[in-house]
């Protein structure tokens, strides 16, 4: 049986089968987000949300899942074809291959490359394709508002993810993703980098255009920016690969600053519950953070979210960025020193 | 084996995605060929094992500057027929620039020589037991810090020059300061009145009144206007 696992074919097949062993958990995770944001939505505004498909509405997203699929795909006479359906498929397979690398438990990574962290990064910075060839491709003013809207966040906001990543990375000395979980055995990184923290969380929402950062959508200016054209499945891929980005960026948001899979405190009753449990919950307690700020956060104006990314969190996280090079200096604190 | 394989798929595509990019039809096309293409010379870059530039690549070119350029050519315009109506009046010209500066790359390629103590490193600059990261990080920020330094202060004077060529104060636009919004204290902002019964919002001395009474103002204006100069015709 070892034998088999190591000649090419055995190699492909489990790779296969770890790949499916994270996107199938990933995938219901996102339905079951559908519905726990519709639930958390309808607590904060005091309504019951959905709660007659299935007990408590547990099987709403399968409901959701099949009316999308019995839809007709509606294609507009002057769009362009290819792009068009090009562009939801590849919002959906970048928000599902940044996964390959992502460790819930000590090595339990697909991948567990050098450059994990830049990885992801790369991966999330392209995100902002799926949107700009959506709304190009589609041929409409309002999708094509969506995209431009869009790239400008997405490129502002990066900007800031990127120090932020840096400031953390100087702490770790490592781009490997479970060596940054590792370096955290300590004191999770939200506690000394707090600041980058709240700046990391606040561009991952406009990263994943979620509220109060959802002018690419804007559904009361651009009635729902860059996909207003779309339906059906195409429509349902925009949808997963929205709620797969945020899963994403809560579990990114895990491993840089909250441990990955490590238990608090690393003491007894904690760590009785294994890695992953704890990985998943970590990401459910940051997803719960983005449905509240939905709920709670008015949209912001779109000079307003310029500024905040540009003229607040870009001096912000390269100040931080030189405080956190000097502290370890000074203190001898350098992973590598 | 499997190596060999990817880099000929990766090659292949990359060549024919850089064919495309030119003789593509569509500007917005031609961009999405480019990113292609720099998406195999990132597999190419993997292939080597320079795995952090080829994830440099990625987030700097695909994620950055083809988003800028695509960004761009979406607005504008183009059209790429009238573009190519010079195109064989043109052909001359530019197969001499382009002979040209074949020649001086080939020439500089040709003349270039390497320290003996350096050509023993100069296929594998690599230490053991450093991953590449790590071994670019020294390279780059010890042996090389004054070019590295040097390199962006380049970038820093072209971004300046970039926003000084472009920046233009438009007069009357509305800004908005968050600190004078959020420093304004309620004596300065909300004043309460109280109102005899009866009297006018002018009696009280409120300064803005309501649109009624703007209207009957606006009302008033060119009645007294006209009385005046009714007045002023009597008059002469």
């Amino acid at each position: 049986m070892q034998g088999f696992f190591a000649t090419p074919l055995g190699v492909t097949i489990l790779t296969v089968l770890e790949a499916l062993a994270i996107i199938v958990p990933v995938l219901l995770m996102m339905a079951y987000l559908t519905l726990a944001e519709r639930k958390v939505l309808a607590a904060i505004q005091l309504r019951r949300g959905p709660n007659v498909v299935g007990p408590f509405g547990l099987l709403q997203p399968f409901a959701d899942a099949i009316k999308m699929v019995m839809k007709e795909t509606i294609i507009p006479s002057g769009a362009n074809r290819v792009l068009f359906l090009m562009a939801p498929m590849l919002t959906f397979g970048l928000a599902v291959i940044a996964w390959a690398v992502i460790p819930v438990n000590d090595g339990w990574a697909i991948a567990d490359i050098n450059v994990g962290i830049l990885y992801l990064f790369a991966i999330s910075s392209l995100g902002v394709y799926g949107i700009i060839i959506a709304g190009w491709a589609s041929n409409s003013k309002y999708a094509f508002l969506g995209a431009l809207r869009s790239a400008a966040q997405m490129v502002s906001y990066e900007v800031s993810i990127g120090f932020v990543m840096v400031s953390v990375l100087l702490c770790v000395g490592s781009l490997n993703l479970n060596d940054i979980v590792l370096a955290q055995r300590h004191v999770w990184f939200c506690l000394p980098l707090f600041p980058m923290f709240v700046v990391f969380f606040i561009s991952g929402l406009a990263e994943t255009n979620r509220s109060p950062f959802d002018l690419p959508e804007g559904e009361s200016e651009i009635v729902a920016g860059f996909f207003v054209e779309y339906s059906a499945m195409a429509f349902a891929l925009f949808y997963l690969g929205e709620y797969t980005n945020m899963i994403l960026m809560s579990g990114m948001t895990t491993i840089l600053f909250l441990g990955g899979w490590l238990a608090p405190f690393g003491i007894e009753p904690f760590t009785w519950l294994p890695g992953p449990i704890w990985f998943i919950l970590k990401v459910c307690a940051v997803l719960l953070v983005f449905i509240w700020v939905r709920g709670t956060v008015p949209r912001y104006r779109y000079d307003q979210l310029m500024r905040l990314g540009w003229k607040v969190f870009l001096p912000l996280s390269l100040l931080w960025l030189v405080l956190t090079a000097g502290a370890l200096m000074l203190f001898g604190w350098l992973p590598h020193a | 084996m499997i190596a060999a394989a990817a880099f000929y798929v990766f090659a292949a595509i990359l060549l024919v995605s850089a064919a495309m990019v030119v003789s593509a039809r569509n500007p917005v096309h031609s961009v999405l060929f480019l990113i292609l293409a720099f998406f195999n010379a990132a597999g190419l870059f993997l292939i080597a094992g320079a795995e952090f530039l080829a994830m440099i690549l990625v987030i700097v070119y695909v994620g950055a500057v083809a988003v800028l350029f695509l960004f761009v050519v979406m607005m504008l315009d183009i059209d790429f027929v009238a573009l190519r109506t010079g195109f064989q009046r043109y052909l001359p010209v530019g197969l001499a620039v382009g002979v040209v500066l074949m020649v001086e790359l080939a020439l500089v390629v040709g003349g270039w020589r390497v320290l003996p103590e350096v050509a023993a490193r100069r296929f594998a600059p690599v230490t053991p037991g450093l991953h590449n990261t790590a071994q670019l990080g020294d390279l780059i920020y010890t042996d090389y810090i004054f070019l590295f330094q040097a390199a962006g202060l380049v970038l820093l004077v072209a971004m300046i020059g970039a926003i000084v060529l472009t920046l233009r104060d438009r007069q009357g636009s509305r800004r908005q300061s968050i600190r004078v919004q959020v420093g304004r204290n309620m004596a300065e902002t909300l004043e309460l009145v109280d109102v005899p019964l009866g009297a006018g919002m002018t009696a009280v001395g409120i300064r803005r009144p309501p649109p009624a009474v703007a209207d009957a103002g606006v009302a008033e204006v060119p009645a007294h206007a006209a009385a005046h100069g009714h007045a002023a015709v009597t008059e002469h």
